[in-house]
């Protein structure tokens, strides 16, 4: 997972960027044709980072400069539905005003790039991390990936072209950055030079279909003209909804195709999920985003204490790498699970959810709590972190769960 | 409609359209359609710009001709005639 000093390093260039200019120098380093986007905080460095690349003339992209986020993604659908490389870039209620346009990108299939800087919706206001927007559209049919740090951030938002464009995937991707956290602190991040991530990326590619003037590339050609998104009543939306539930599965096995090709030009890959210390684990957390990064700290420390703990990051959350959780656990037999959103008046956390499911059928299944953590910021420190695995400890003592969903660094 | 139609696996991907709307005979929606007056037509071509299916084009010798097929029998081209040329005829 942490960069190992593989020969490719010397090739690469090592900034001191934070988050969000991470995603805008990957960004321009793939050089879309359009990037419609509006600033909201904590994303608006992307956009006015990218905005300066075209400026520079350092990009050919024409760059839109929308009144909403609404128009944000709308511009995008438009654009890539033309055949573009469309990328945009929101947070919070952005994203929240995006969320009808949300599923018509992923309906219409078109492979548009969004980076997440996520962001805790209102109200009361707030403007610091947890994952509330991002999980707002878990349903919405685009693949998510969650980023622990500057560099799979980076790394992230070139590999999400290669996902999205695959002629058996054809979805929008997410990438989501965790807000302040990662998107404001500066960290090392190494890049590849710019002819390096032109050939990985390479040019969009179109799967051909067949529309009423015959076969076509799937995009909008007054030569062969295609009519997309129409009318698609009780006789059609269900056969393409099902399209959807197929593409989603060739993902999971796409996305560690595309990882394992981008590892061997920059030394690194992800995978969909990152078990550590996972071989011995007696209680493991699972998580998604920057906390994982102290989950790691904490896990090393409470290792040389003699505790077996060990941690598992979901980096790819939609599609839900069950098959990877379920290898990844191994006999693990205590499971806390970090959701860093709250599902009002549901059984549990959304991650929690999807890892209770993916379980019930199991015959050899762990015990499972669900810990709702950082909301709007609230800080998941080593000392929180480490009371959480201190609880694990308990339900495998006491071979229960006395409380499934706990909501933990919340003032009694 | 007893057409077969494709599967989820037989369907392109993204949606698109299969046919086009001319293949969508949306004329049976109506129950009426237009017939114009020859003696009283000036020509003038208004009904084919009112029309909103479409479905009235000027054929031989500048008369307007109504496309029953797409029709929907709205009767905005008799409502828009300044002759009163068109007359909506009950079809069913």
């Amino acid at each position: 997972m942490h960069f190992d000093g593989d020969h490719e390093m010397n090739k690469q260039v090592l900034l001191g960027i934070n988050g969000d200019e991470s995603v805008a120098y990957a960004t321009k380093q793939v050089n879309p044709d359009v990037v419609a986007a509006y600033p909201i905080t904590p994303q608006t460095i992307i956009v006015e980072r990218y905005s300066e690349y075209v400026a520079d003339g350092e990009v050919d992209t024409e760059f839109v400069a929308v009144e909403s986020e609404h128009s944000a993604l709308s511009s995008c659908v438009g654009a890539a539905a033309a055949g573009a490389r469309a990328f945009t870039a929101t947070a919070s209620n952005g994203l929240a005003l995006m969320w009808e346009i949300t599923y018509i990108a992923s309906g219409l299939r078109l492979p548009i790039v969004m980076a997440v800087a996520n962001r805790a919706l209102s109200g009361p206001l707030n403007i610091h991390n947890d994952h509330g927007d991002s999980m707002g559209t878990r349903d919405s049919g685009w693949i998510q990936i969650y980023c622990e740090n500057g560099q799979e951030v980076y790394d992230a938002c070139l590999e999400a072209w290669r996902i999205g464009e695959h002629p058996d995937v054809q979805l929008p991707v997410m990438v989501c950055l965790d807000g302040f956290t990662l998107s404001h602190t500066m960290e090392n991040v190494f890049t590849l030079p710019d002819e390096v991530v032109k050939a990985f990326v390479g040019e969009r590619e179109f799967i051909e279909v067949e529309g009423h003037a015959g076969k076509t590339e799937f995009r909008l050609n007054p030569e062969v003209p295609l009519t997309m998104g129409p009318v698609d009543l009780q006789d059609y939306y269900f056969e393409h909804k099902l399209q959807q539930v197929e593409a989603m599965e060739y993902a999971l096995k796409v996305i560690p195709e595309v990882d394992a090709e981008y590892e061997e030009i920059s030394g690194r890959s992800y995978g969909l999920l990152h078990p550590y210390m996972m071989e011995d684990a007696e209680v493991a957390l699972l998580g998604l985003g920057s906390t994982m990064g102290t989950v790691r700290y904490v896990v090393d420390e409470l290792r040389e204490e003699g505790v077996k703990a060990g941690l598992i990051k979901m980096r790819v959350y939609r599609p839900f790498p069950s098959e990877a959780l379920i290898e990844a656990m191994g006999e693990t037999p205590v499971l806390g699970v970090l959701d860093k959103t709250v599902s009002f008046g549901s059984p549990g956390g959304p991650l929690y959810e999807d890892v209770v499911t993916t379980y019930y059928d199991e015959v050899e299944r762990p015990l499972v709590a669900d810990y709702v953590h950082g909301l709007g910021g609230r800080d998941a420190s080593p000392k929180l972190l480490r009371g959480i695995f201190e609880s694990l400890m308990e339900i495998k003592e006491e071979g229960s769960v006395p409380c499934k969903v706990n909501y933990v660094g919340v003032r009694a | 409609m007893s057409e077969i139609k494709p599967g989820w696996k037989e369907l392109p991907r993204g949606a698109v359209s299969t046919k086009s709307s001319r293949d969508y005979e949306t004329g049976d929606w109506g129950i009426s359609k237009p017939e114009f007056d020859r003696e009283k037509c000036t020509k003038c071509t208004l009904c084919h710009f009112f029309c909103p299916e479409g479905a009235i084009s000027i054929g031989e010798g500048g008369y307007p001709e109504v496309d029953k097929d797409h029709c929907k029998g709205c009767g905005i081209c008799a409502e828009e005639c300044p002759v009163k040329c068109i007359s909506m005829v009950i079809t069913k």
